[in-house]
């Protein structure tokens, strides 16, 4: 859990969330999230019937890699809210990184919350992801 | 249960911190969780979203009754057009994509927890864009609750239909 004596608004968290996305990686999140979307694992069906270059990651699978980067930062079971916007796909063969930026650090009904800025970017630093998360500190 | 009700198992959380690359030892050791301030292993913020699976109804997981699948097979899409025996064009049905997700956790998700998913229609709007066309937006809020009909998470969605692929 986040300690509020060490933390303060603008310090930043950063982490590469994944290096060079496998295609078979996408696959092992349709699999384990359900999502079977032939857009994320079907380079026929999306090149051919749909048009887009190549297959590419279910947002959600760009949403639980951010999330790792946020729960190594605030610790386990400490998250009130996590929100984004998936502003671009993500591609096989992009990497990752994801950033927490302190916002706001303030006292609620007894409870210490920290506003966080969430943004994730590719290796061509255009943003994939934006959003927030309130996690609880200490 | 009723028929979408998710429950919670160990096994599905390591599978799921696996596929998302996070090895954190809270998704799968229980040694580790149990000796932690949080007392049990837990499942990854994002994870209710594996709710689809235990959907028997989620259109997006080929079926088992033989009704189909528009993803490829000898053809590039399985799904047919009306009179005609070959695949056409399905990409109607794939042009949906997700465009915000929000989630409100009141409390860790847990093995052995048994979840249930009540989903409700929020609000819906429109945009057009240059790199889409037009956009449909649509918003759905579902609330998990426990087998104690305590409140676990609160996930909202926010889907798009757009009117051609987006461009890069």
């Amino acid at each position: 859990m986040l300690d509020k004596a060490k933390i303060n608004v603008g310090d930043t968290h950063s982490e590469v969330v994944v290096e060079d996305l496998k295609r078979t990686q996408i696959v092992q999140y349709a699999g384990a999230s359900g999502d079977y979307n032939p857009l994320h694992s079907d380079e026929i069906f999306t090149t051919k019937v749909v048009g887009y270059p190549s297959v590419f990651a279910h947002g959600m699978l760009s949403m639980g890699l951010t999330g790792k980067m946020l729960t190594n930062y605030v610790g386990d079971a400490s998250l009130k809210k996590f929100g984004v916007r998936f502003t671009n796909q993500v591609w096989p063969g992009d990497t990752l990184t994801s950033t927490a930026t302190v916002m706001s650090i303030r006292e609620e009904d007894g409870e210490t919350l920290v506003d966080l800025n969430i943004e994730t970017t590719n290796q061509d630093d255009i943003t994939v992801i934006t959003g927030s998360a309130v996690a609880l500190a200490k | 249960m009723s028929k979408k009700d998710m429950p919670i198992e160990k096994s599905h959380i390591m599978m799921f911190a696996r596929s998302i690359g996070d090895p954190n030892p809270i998704y799968y050791d229980d040694d580790h969780a149990n000796d932690s301030e949080v007392g049990s292993i837990i499942a990854p913020p994002t994870f209710t979203q594996a709710s689809a699976q235990f959907d028997p109804d989620y259109f997006l997981r080929p079926k088992i009754d033989g009704k189909g699948w528009f993803g490829s097979g000898k053809e590039p899409t399985g799904a047919k057009k009306e009179g005609s025996s070959s695949g056409g064009d399905g990409g109607g049905a794939a042009m949906g994509l997700h465009a915000e997700q929000h989630f409100e956790y009141h409390r860790p998700v847990r093995p052995g927890d048994i979840l249930t998913p009540e989903t409700k229609p929020g609000k819906t709007w429109e945009k057009d864009s240059k790199r889409a066309g037009k956009l449909k937006f649509s918003e759905s809020v579902t609330e998990f609750r426990d087998q104690n009909g305590e409140l676990v998470v609160t996930a909202i969605g926010v889907g798009v239909q757009t009117e051609k692929p987006v461009e890069n």
